[in-house]
This record gives structure tokens, C-alpha cells and sequence, in this order.
């Protein structure tokens, strides 16, 4: 969207546009702004966290609400705003990046946006409706299957909902990078936000579905009087552990391997260097997704699985660091010998290898089991997560948004904000979270709503406190960032980075049909190969012809919609009869829906090969 | 091992204090200055592994560092194109390699001190106590001792003390970080573990695993006593009466309120195996009221009115009669003076 | 440019399903789909396996199954899968009547089994008293088999959709693919049930 061609056109069409767009650039706009507004909304939890915590025994929120708060905080952080942004991303990058005119599944890309937002939204309402969910992100059982009110079934119900439309997602990308990809471009050629994209989505279409049978059991508990986690009857609460971190440890990596591929494509950019070791790169992010898969119980270390299972599983932990430690490598030695500008996009990705080391560092200790028996559940592993998903992940989707903003908006990021912002937000983020490794070891466990008078805890988290404080003006001024950018943005060029790969050999912002040729590609950083010894832009694979594209649908929405209205109904079944009404209704309108979808023919339309003429490269 | 592992914690703790401005936290709290068995083994394991990482690190930024002073772009040199390396075999053979060697050496022992912990072949032989976790207190029952109490736990100092686990509600872990790492209470099956304390002395204990509104509030007392001390404090707590008429008029008055209003239906006072409520047979020793506020009568009456301004979500709340002030009171001086036993958390920490 | 024509082409390719690109990218995508599926199903059968025993004191799996109804259901459903192997035979020879015919079969098969499993189901409920709430085995039990019994639901909907969809269109580029994931559809749903029937019904009879 180029915003000058926005404002001509009325806002009621824009948005009809964005409703029923069906095109992966759009749909990445979309992303970042729903996954945008849930991280402001997840960074104000976290604020109430930390000014809850300033002082001992504090009394700004009461406990309830602070439960309500960190439950909400986390679940945010990691459904709402760290996967949406990052799949924002990938749709804005990936399909350029492999040469491709669309995903695969235009229509289902739709679906997956409109799941994750209405999911997103089923959830955040729980606040005005009784009450937000309060058994932590984790939702452990019994304490989720007892937890009174309705908080706990907008958890189950929104995850859902959420959960549908980033499992579709994933698909979509491991088609389209299978399927798309333009000739020439082979997997050994693809660029490795492409490559972790594609493992990432495998990930996805694993570990999602082991989430989607817990979040159904903890709903047939909660509404339809199963027994799966009634002790009483038989049931076992231990399984919910089990399949919650089947899939939460492989959701880590798919939260952190999309960063490692930004941060390869932008250290080797900004380097002007071919990424150290490609091989090895790729291999050791398929390792770390296949062992991502065998270490769940490291989670569990504390809850009586015996010393087998225990180490087995810290082992199999233990492992993931070598190749986690060959990545780090690996980029330091892309810098090695390069000639590196450091502007705020390389800002975020040299502030992410200390971080982001040491992240890996405690890591590696919370995987020693015995010394776990200590971390587990305290703020060490607050600690040591937040600086693997602040430092890994945040980090990644900010230097990620700087490096495509251009591409995505037409128009280059302020400079001096950013930096302001990275220094800010850098700073404020080491001394929020180095504390709390201390604070952990000294006896505080995570999700204590206050912690007493003279324990010796009291300046940790005072320090802690104003750490956040830095890191809430850094988003502040990047935001302002977003809105000067918008309005007195400088206009970007094709490739305002010296860029190496195929995403900068088009028009920034790209047409809608991306490629007006598909690209031939000659090998790794095939826009880099063609500028050093070609003619400076990439050859096409074919004749000028026309562009087949998909048709524009409000279907996907309408589903969603139909999910979403259903989700209360279900949640409120339980003790009101009108909540049938909901309930059906809402399935009603999603099965209309997809009846159409499947009954009616829908071939899309070509542009024509004269019109392509007419317009400029 | 063990001689230079000490030494090198006394180094470790040195610098770690210059680090942070408070010391390792409160002593008895802070798992950094182990007094315990468990958490000795545990110390050693997080400095082991702390070692080894930081040595990881300090390779990084070194390399790190030289990166961003050497290969900067150069002013007059903005057209240089770096050479297009794809890799070196050597180079990523060797951080292939000396991780896992670093690894190796974390493993082994992280393995073997995770058998030493688990292995529970000797339980029958020493104290065997079984913990029960409840939203939001901790009741023990000395097994084959006829004595059950709840939120202050007396062990014998230097001796194995087993602990069955079980939670009769939702999953709590029991962590006193001092003396041993945490264990979860899982209501379904019964978690095992031992802790063994060094040093007499009364330790913290608190809730590790996230269990509702007053889970920051669930803390207990760990009371490590000489092994005299401790067979005098069996003998006292076999010896309470729970029908014992009081000394003075007020708490006499207390008692007969307590029973007016059906107090024992939760509370037990002596053996009884009720655990509805936190059992009180010593409830004028222990060192907190409720696990966290000081123990005196203001307390005492102000949590008999309303315990839900002091431990939201508690299950007391609404499940007993109104009582009017004086009445809690009475309740209170009748509560505050059931010291069955002279060994207290007091006469511990001399 | 004309669709028809590049959809209702003189002579359909050998694969017509595989032809289109939107063709390849529906089987591959339906294919990770069923990887998803695996997945999905395996977590039910592993919280079946962890809770089978949890009877609550209720009736246990040896008392409640009874292994005739479920082998016929057995051969209903592994039947259906061979028909449905023929109509993609059919239509990859451009048969499209005798593929409708073989579809219709597999329809007609996959009802029989619907209809037995409700059978079952209320045979368990107001003979034994054998509940979705009775136990942590109940909940197991009905769960995972009732997510089967609700995946053919669906498959059947999803066929006869197709079929009345397109009863007076004939097979195409654009429509033969539909056909073709339903199959694949089809025979995931036979092979998980032969799991179910090891799983529930034989371990839950001898072991």
C-alpha cells in the first residue's frame, strides 16, 4: 500500500480492500497491524507486571487482576503478537524472495489472518465480559479446569480460533516454497529467512495440532463435563503438561528461527559478504527444528518423571546448542573480513548476538537438571526466556521491519528515531531482565503477585522496574517512527540497501502482481550475482504473458466471523440457554460460507499481457 | 572434587557478590548459599555449568568485539567489495567439536547428580514425612509418629528426611531453596523426594508452581533442629491435648467460641487426621501467621474476621460463622497459646 | 482467454488431479494437512492410552466391547476405501458416470458405519450406563472416537457435495482434484481407524 495512492482513493474502498484481499502483501500489512496492536497491548500487561512489582508487598493491582494480567501478558506476547508479526513478515518477504507472483493458497492466507485477528479478539474480550483468563499462559491443569468464570474458556476458545488460522499459515508457506518457487531458484539457492520460513512451517504443521487436542480437552472439561484432568475420576493432569509443551517447545523455535533467517539475510547484506557457511546454516536449522521436537519434558524436570526421562531429555536439551552455537559462529564470521555499515536494521541484529548468547548460555544451564530443580519456575527462567524471545525473536522482527519496511511501505524508517529507539530499548531490556537471573537464585518464583519486605529482593526488582520503563519509550518513539515514516518518509528506492537477493530487484512497493516476469535465478544472492557480473538486473525466465491472479473474497472473513460468534456460544452453553442460539448461528454463517467457497466456482482473472506492457519496471 | 569445588566457590561467590549489590539475598532464602544437601549439589552444578557458558561468551565477544573495530566500511573505501567467502570446513569443524566437548562436561555430571538425587532405595530407614499441598497452606504428617501439623516443618539437622507429596487441589511445588531445588505436589500421584539440612536454623520454603490468587502468599518455615531437640519436639507434639482447658479466662472463653462455631470441622488440634484447614496443634510457635504476617493478635483477629484481605481466594473465607471482634479475640488469645512444645522457630535460630 | 478451454481440455492428461498448478499445490498442501491430522490423532491416542485403564469404577474397556460389530465395521470402512480406489481409477480414465457410481458406493459404505458406531454408542450409554462424564476412560474413549467418527461426518458431507456439485458437469481440470484429496481424505480416516480397532478395541479386549 503506498499511503499517498491510499488517500486518493475513499477509505471505505481501502477498506473493502483490506476485508477481502486475497494478496500476500496485503495480508502482511494486515499481520503487522493486528500483531502491532496485540504487542502494545501485551507491552502495557507487562508494564502493569513490572510497576506491580516496584516495591514489596505492593498493592497497585490485586491478585486476581495480576493473574489476569501475566496470563494475559504472556499469551499475548507469544499467539497474538511474536507469531502474526512474524508471519507478517514472511508474507511480505517470502513469495519476492523465491521469485513467486503469490502464495499458494491466496484464499486461505485470507482465512489465516482473519483466524488469528478474531481469535485474538475473542480472547481480549474475556476483560469486559467477566473477566481474562488467569491460569497463566501455560494454562496447567487442575488450576485451568478450576479456575471459576469464563476466563479460562476464552483462553480455550480464542487459542483456537488463533491456532486454526496459524496452522493453515503454515501450510500455506511449505506449499508455496515447494510449489513457487521461481527457475533457477533450487532450496540450496533460496535465502535463509525463505529457508527458515519453510522449516518454521513445519514446525507449525507438527506442533499445532498436539496444542489443538489439549486446548479440546481443557474445553470438554471445562463445558461438556469430561474428566480428563478430574483426578476424581480417573483423570490425569499430567497429560495436559505433556501435550502443552509438545508443542510449546517446538513453538520457541518456530518463534526464533524466522529471526535467525532475518538476521542471516541482514548480516550478510549489511556486510556485503555471502553468508558464512551457507550449508551448514540450513542443516543446523533443520537439526534444531528435528531436536525441538525430543526435548518437551525439559519443562518438566520437576514434575516426578524420573531420573531416565530427566536426562534423556537435558541431554537431547543440551545437544541444541551446538548447532545454535554453529549459527552464532557462522555470522560472526560472515562479519569477518566484510565491510559492515551499521545503520538501525544491523543495530538490532549486533545487539542480538550478545543477547541472544547469553539467552543460549542460560539455556544450556536450565537443561542441567539438578541445577533446574533451583531455576525451574523462578525468575531465572524469566529471565533466560525473555532474553531468548526478546533478544531472539523482538529483536529479529525489529531489524526485520526496518530492513522491509521499504519494500512493504515504499518509504525508508527515520534513522535517528531508530537508533534512539534500539539504544532505549537495548538498554532498558539488559536491565530489566539480567536482574531477574539473580532475583530467581535468591528465592523469588515466577507469577508472585508481590514479594514481602526484607527478603533481600527489593532493588532487583526496583532495577528491573526501570529497565521497563526504558524499554516502554524505546516502542513509544518507534511508533512515532511508524507515523512521521508514513507522513514525511523519505520515498525508497528498489534496493536502498545494496541488497542481494530478489526481493530488491522490484518496484518498492511491488505490484500486485510482484514479478511482471518470473525471475531466472543463477545462484545464492542471485540480485548480488547479477549486479557484480551481469547487467545489474535479473533476466527473465519467460516471456512477457498474461499474469493469472486470484479473485478478492470476503469468505474468509465471514468464516472467521461465523467461528468467532460460535466461540461465545460455546462459552456460554454452559449456564444460558441463548448462548445455543450463538452457537449454531455462528456455525451456520462459517458452513454457508464454506459451502460457497466449495460450490462455487472461483478461477480468478488474468491481466492481460498488453496492460503489463503499458507499465513501467 | 569436592575440595576444589569449594574453593572455587568461595572464588565464584566473591565475584558474584561484587556483582550484586545485595550479597547472594537472604540467607535461608537464597539458594546461592546452600545450607542443604540438595542444594548444594545443585550450587555446584549451576557454577559448573556457569563456568563453562561464560567461557562461550567471552569467545563470542572477543571475536565480536574485533569484528566491529576491524570491518567497519572504512571512510574512501565505501566501493570495496569484501571477498564472497562461502565457508571453511576447518573453522566450522572446530565449533562443531569444542561445543560438544564443553557440552560433554556439563552432562556428565548434570546426569549423575540426577541419579544421586532420585535414588530413594534407603527411604525406610530415616523420617518420612508426607507433605500435602493445599491452596494455600502446607499440612505434614509425620508418618508412624502420630503427629500432623501444618506450615512449620521440624526435621532432625544432618539426617535424610524423606517427603511423599501430594496435592489434595491444584499442582503446587515445594521449594525451600536453602536447603534443596523444588519438587512439584501433583494431585494425582506421589511425588518423592529428600532434603537433608546442614546447618540448625529456620528455613524459607515457598510455592514454586503457579496455583492462584494467593500463590506469592503460600510460604512455609523448614525448622532444622539437633536431633535432641527434635525427639523432645515428637514427644511434646504426641502429648497435645486437644481438649486441654487453657490458663486464662479469655482464652478459655476463646476455646469455647472455637467450638461454638464448629472451628474443628476444618482445624485440628493434636493428631486428628482433619486437614479441611491448616492443622493448629502449635500455632502460638509458629513464626508467621499465614505463612507471611507476623504472628500477634492484631494479625490474628484481623485474619479471623476477614482472611480475605489477607490471602485472596483462601478456602476459609464465607465457610464459617460471622464472628464479631471481641469474639475473634477471645478466638485469638485461645490460638495464640497452644505452644505444646519449648523447641520453637525462635529457639532454632540460636 | 477462455477457462473452459484450459480446464476442459479435448483429451484429459493421465493425472488429471496433478495437471493444474492449483492442482499440485491442493496435493501437496492436503497431504501436510494429514501430517497436521497425524499428529492431531496421535495426541488423542496417546491421552487414550495414558487414561485407558482410569475407569473410575465404572465398566472397563473388556467389559464394554463386543469385537462383531466393530470387525463389521472393520470391513466397512476398508471396503470403502478399495471403492474409492476404483472411482479415482475411473476417473483417471475420464469415466466420469462409473466414477460417481464407485463414489456413491464409498457413500453409501461409509453410512453403514456411521450408522453402526451410533449403534455402539447408545448400545454403551443405556446398556452400561457408559458415559462421556462417567470416567477419564469414557472421556478417552468417546473422544478419540467420536474425533474419527466426526472426521467420516464430514468426509461424507464433503463427498456428496462434490457429487451432487458436479452430477451434471462432468470431471474436469478444475474439479478433479477436489475428487482426488477427497480420496486421500478417505483413506487416512480407513488407516486411522484400523489404529482405533488395534488400539481400543483389540488391546482393550486382551490387554
Amino acid at each position: 500500500m503506498s499511503i499517498a495512492a491510499a488517500q486518493k482513493r475513499s477509505f471505505g474502498a481501502v477498506l473493502w480492500d483490506y476485508l477481502t484481499t486475497v494478496d500476500h502483501k496485503k495480508i502482511a500489512h494486515l499481520y503487522l497491524f493486528g500483531g502491532g496492536f496485540f504487542f502494545l497491548l501485551g507491552g502495557l500487561e507487562a508494564m502493569i507486571i513490572r510497576i506491580q512489582l516496584i516495591k514489596p508487598e505492593n498493592d497497585f493491582v490485586s491478585a486476581g487482576f495480576y493473574n489476569e494480567v501475566l496470563t494475559m501478558h504472556g499469551t499475548t506476547m507469544i499467539f497474538l503478537a511474536a507469531m502474526p508479526l512474524l508471519l507478517g513478515l514472511m508474507n511480505a518477504a517470502v513469495p519476492l524472495q523465491i521469485g513467486a507472483r503469490d502464495v499458494a493458497f491466496p484464499f486461505l492466507n485470507s482465512l489465516g489472518f482473519w483466524l488469528f485477528l478474531f481469535g485474538g479478539l475473542m480472547l481480549n474480550c474475556s476483560w469486559f465480559l467477566g473477566g481474562a483468563p488467569d491460569a497463566g499462559w501455560t494454562a496447567y491443569t487442575p488450576l485451568s479446569t478450576t479456575s471459576p468464570g469464563h476466563g479460562v474458556d476464552y483462553y480455550v476458545i480464542g487459542l483456537q480460533i488463533a491456532g486454526a488460522g496459524t496452522l493453515i499459515g503454515g501450510i500455506n508457506f511449505l506449499v508455496t516454497i515447494i510449489n513457487m518457487r521461481a527457475p533457477g531458484m533450487t532450496f540450496m539457492r533460496m535465502p535463509l529467512f525463505s529457508w527458515t520460513t519453510f522449516i518454521t512451517s513445519t514446525l507449525i504443521l507438527f506442533a499445532f495440532p498436539a496444542l489443538t487436542i489439549g486446548l479440546f480437552l481443557l474445553m470438554f472439561d471445562r463445558m461438556f463435563g469430561s474428566a480428563f484432568f478430574d483426578v476424581g475420576l480417573g483423570g490425569n493432569t499430567i497429560i495436559w503438561q505433556h501435550l502443552f509443551w509438545i508443542f510449546g517447545h517446538p513453538e520457541v523455535y518456530i518463534l526464533v528461527l524466522p529471526a535467525f533467517g532475518i538476521f542471516s539475510d541482514v548480516f550478510s547484506t549489511f556486510s556485503k559478504k555471502r553468508l558464512f557457511g551457507y550449508t551448514a546454516m540450513v542443516f543446523a536449522t533443520i537439526l534444531i527444528a528435528f531436536l525441538g521436537f525430543m526435548v518437551w519434558a525439559h519443562h518438566m524436570f520437576t514434575v516426578g518423571l524420573g531420573p531416565v526421562a530427566n536426562s534423556i531429555f537435558a541431554i537431547a536439551t543440551m545437544a541444541i546448542a551446538v548447532p545454535t552455537g554453529i549459527k552464532i559462529f557462522n555470522w560472526l564470521a560472515t562479519m569477518w573480513g566484510g565491510s559492515i555499515s551499521i545503520n538501525t536494521t544491523m543495530l538490532w541484529a549486533l545487539g542480538f548476538i550478545p543477547t541472544f548468547t547469553i539467552g543460549g548460555m542460560t539455556g544450556v544451564m536450565v537443561a542441567s537438571v539438578v541445577a533446574d530443580y533451583q531455576y525451574h519456575d523462578t525468575y531465572f527462567v524469566v529471565a533466560h526466556f525473555h532474553y531468548v524471545l526478546v533478544g531472539g525473536t523482538v529483536f529479529g522482527i525489529m531489524a526485520g521491519l526496518h530492513y522491509w519496511w521499504p519494500k512493504m511501505f515504499g518509504r525508508v524508517l527515520n534513522e535517528a528515531m531508530g537508533k534512539l529507539t534500539f539504544w532505549t530499548f537495548f538498554i532498558g531490556f539488559h536491565l530489566t531482565f539480567f536482574i531477574q537471573h539473580f532475583l530467581g537464585l535468591m528465592g523469588m518464583p515466577r507469577r508472585y503477585w508481590v514479594f514481602l519486605e526484607d527478603q533481600g529482593l527489593d532493588l532487583g526488582n526496583l532495577i528491573s522496574t526501570i529497565g521497563a520503563f526504558f524499554m516502554a519509550f524505546g516502542v513509544i518513539v518507534f511508533l512515532y517512527n511508524a507515523i512521521y515514516t508514513a507522513v514525511k518518509g523519505e520515498q525508497a528506492p528498489n534496493d536502498p540497501w545494496d541488497g542481494r537477493t530478489l526481493e530488491w530487484a522490484i518496484a518498492s512497493p511491488p505490484p500486485h502482481y510482484n514479478f511482471k516476469q518470473t525471475p531466472l535465478t543463477r545462484g545464492l544472492d542471485p540480485l548480488w550475482i547479477e549486479k557484480r557480473e551481469g547487467k545489474g538486473e535479473i533476466t527473465p525466465a519467460e516471456p512477457l504473458g498474461d499474469i493469472h491472479m486470484p479473485n478478492s473474497s470476503f469468505l474468509p472473513f465471514m468464516m472467521s466471523l461465523g467461528l468467532f460468534i460460535a466461540g461465545f456460544g460455546f462459552i456460554y452453553q454452559v449456564n444460558h440457554n441463548w448462548a445455543y442460539v450463538l452457537l449454531f448461528g455462528g456455525m451456520a454463517i462459517t458452513l454457508v460460507s464454506m459451502m460457497i467457497r466449495s460450490l462455487k466456482d472461483d478461477h480468478g482473472y488474468h491481466i492481460p499481457k498488453e496492460e503489463l506492457e503499458g507499465e513501467a519496471d | 572434587m569436592k575440595g576444589w569445588m569449594g574453593k572455587f566457590r568461595a572464588v565464584f561467590l566473591l565475584g558474584l557478590t561484587a556483582l550484586v549489590l545485595s550479597a547472594c539475598g537472604k540467607e535461608n532464602l537464597t539458594a546461592l548459599d546452600p545450607k542443604g544437601y540438595g542444594a548444594d549439589k545443585s550450587l555446584d552444578l549451576i557454577i559448573l555449568s556457569t563456568v563453562v557458558m561464560l567461557f562461550v561468551l567471552a569467545v563470542v565477544v572477543v571475536i565480536y568485539t574485533i569484528v566491529l573495530i576491524r570491518y567497519r566500511k572504512k571512510k574512501g573505501q565505501e566501493d570495496f567489495i569484501p571477498k564472497q567467502v562461502e565457508g571453511n570446513k576447518t573453522l566450522e569443524t572446530v565449533w562443531t567439536i569444542i561445543p560438544i566437548i564443553l557440552l560433554l562436561i556439563i552432562a556428565v555430571p548434570t546426569v549423575t547428580a540426577t541419579f544421586n538425587l532420585a535414588d530413594e532405595s534407603d527411604s525406610n530407614e530415616h523420617l518420612n514425612i508426607q507433605v500435602t499441598g493445599n491452596q494455600y497452606w502446607w499440612h505434614f504428617n509425620y508418618e508412624g509418629q502420630e503427629i500432623q501439623t501444618s506450615q512449620d516443618m521440624y526435621i532432625p539437622v544432618g539426617e535424610k528426611v524423606y517427603l511423599n507429596m501430594k496435592s489434595s487441589d491444584v499442582i503446587h511445588s515445594f521449594w525451600v531453596p536453602t536447603i534443596s531445588g523444588k519438587m512439584d505436589v501433583n494431585p494425582e500421584n506421589e511425588n518423592t523426594m529428600y532434603i537433608e539440612a546442614h546447618e540448625e536454623g529456620v528455613y524459607w520454603g515457598k510455592c514454586a508452581e503457579f496455583c492462584g490468587p494467593s500463590h506469592s502468599l503460600m510460604d512455609f518455615k523448614v525448622i532444622a533442629v539437633s536431633q535432641d531437640e527434635f525427639d523432645q519436639w515428637v514427644a511434646d507434639m504426641q502429648n497435645v491435648n486437644p481438649d486441654a482447658e487453657p490458663e486464662s479466662t479469655v482464652a478459655q472463653e476463646g476455646k469455647a467460641l472455637f467450638q461454638e462455631n464448629n472451628c474443628m470441622g476444618c482445624h485440628a488440634i493434636g493428631s486428628s487426621p482433619v486437614q479441611v484447614g491448616p492443622n493448629l496443634s502449635d500455632f502460638g510457635s509458629r513464626s508467621k501467621l499465614a505463612g507471611i504476617e507476623e504472628m500477634n493478635k492484631e494479625n490474628l483477629v484481623q485474619w479471623i474476621m476477614d482472611p480475605e484481605s489477607i490471602k485472596p481466594g483462601n478456602k476459609m473465607t464465607g465457610n464459617y460463622p460471622e464472628v464479631s471482634k471481641e469474639e475473634a479475640g477471645k478466638i485469638a488469645e485461645y490460638l495464640l497459646q497452644l505452644k505444646p512444645s519449648e523447641i520453637t522457630p525462635e529457639s532454632a535460630k540460636d | 482467454m477462455s477457462h473452459d478451454q484450459s480446464l476442459n481440455p479435448e483429451t484429459m492428461p493421465n493425472e488429471p488431479e496433478k495437471a493444474t498448478l492449483e492442482g499440485k499445490n491442493k496435493f501437496l498442501g492436503f497431504w501436510f494437512f494429514l501430517g497436521g491430522e497425524t499428529v492431531l490423532f496421535a495426541s488423542l491416542f496417546g491421552t487414550f492410552i495414558a487414561l485407558r485403564h482410569s475407569t473410575a469404577g465404572g465398566p472397563s474397556a473388556d467389559e464394554l466391547f463386543g469385537l462383531e460389530l466393530v470387525f463389521i465395521m472393520t470391513m466397512l470402512l476398508l471396503t470403502s476405501s478399495l471403492t474409492s480406489v476404483y472411482a479415482v481409477y475411473h476417473m483417471r480414465n475420464n469415466n466420469f458416470k462409473k466414477m460417481q457410481l464407485w463414489f456413491g458406493i464409498t457413500a453409501i459404505l461409509g453410512f453403514a458405519f456411521l450408522a453402526c458406531e451410533i449403534y455402539e454408542f447408545t448400545h454403551y450409554i443405556t446398556e452400561y450406563g457408559f458415559t462421556f462424564r462417567s470416567s477419564a476412560f469414557g472421556s478417552a474413549f468417546y473422544t478419540l472416537v467420536g474425533f474419527h467418527g466426526g472426521h467420516v461426518t464430514f468426509g461424507l458431507a464433503w463427498l456428496i457435495g462434490l457429487m451432487l456439485r458436479n452430477a451434471k458437469r462432468g470431471l474436469n481440470l478444475y474439479n478433479a482434484p477436489k475428487y482426488y484429496t477427497f480420496s486421500l481424505y478417505w483413506h487416512f480416516i480407513d488407516v486411522i481407524w484400523v489404529f482405533i480397532f488395534t488400539v481400543v478395541y483389540l488391546m482393550g479386549k486382551v490387554g
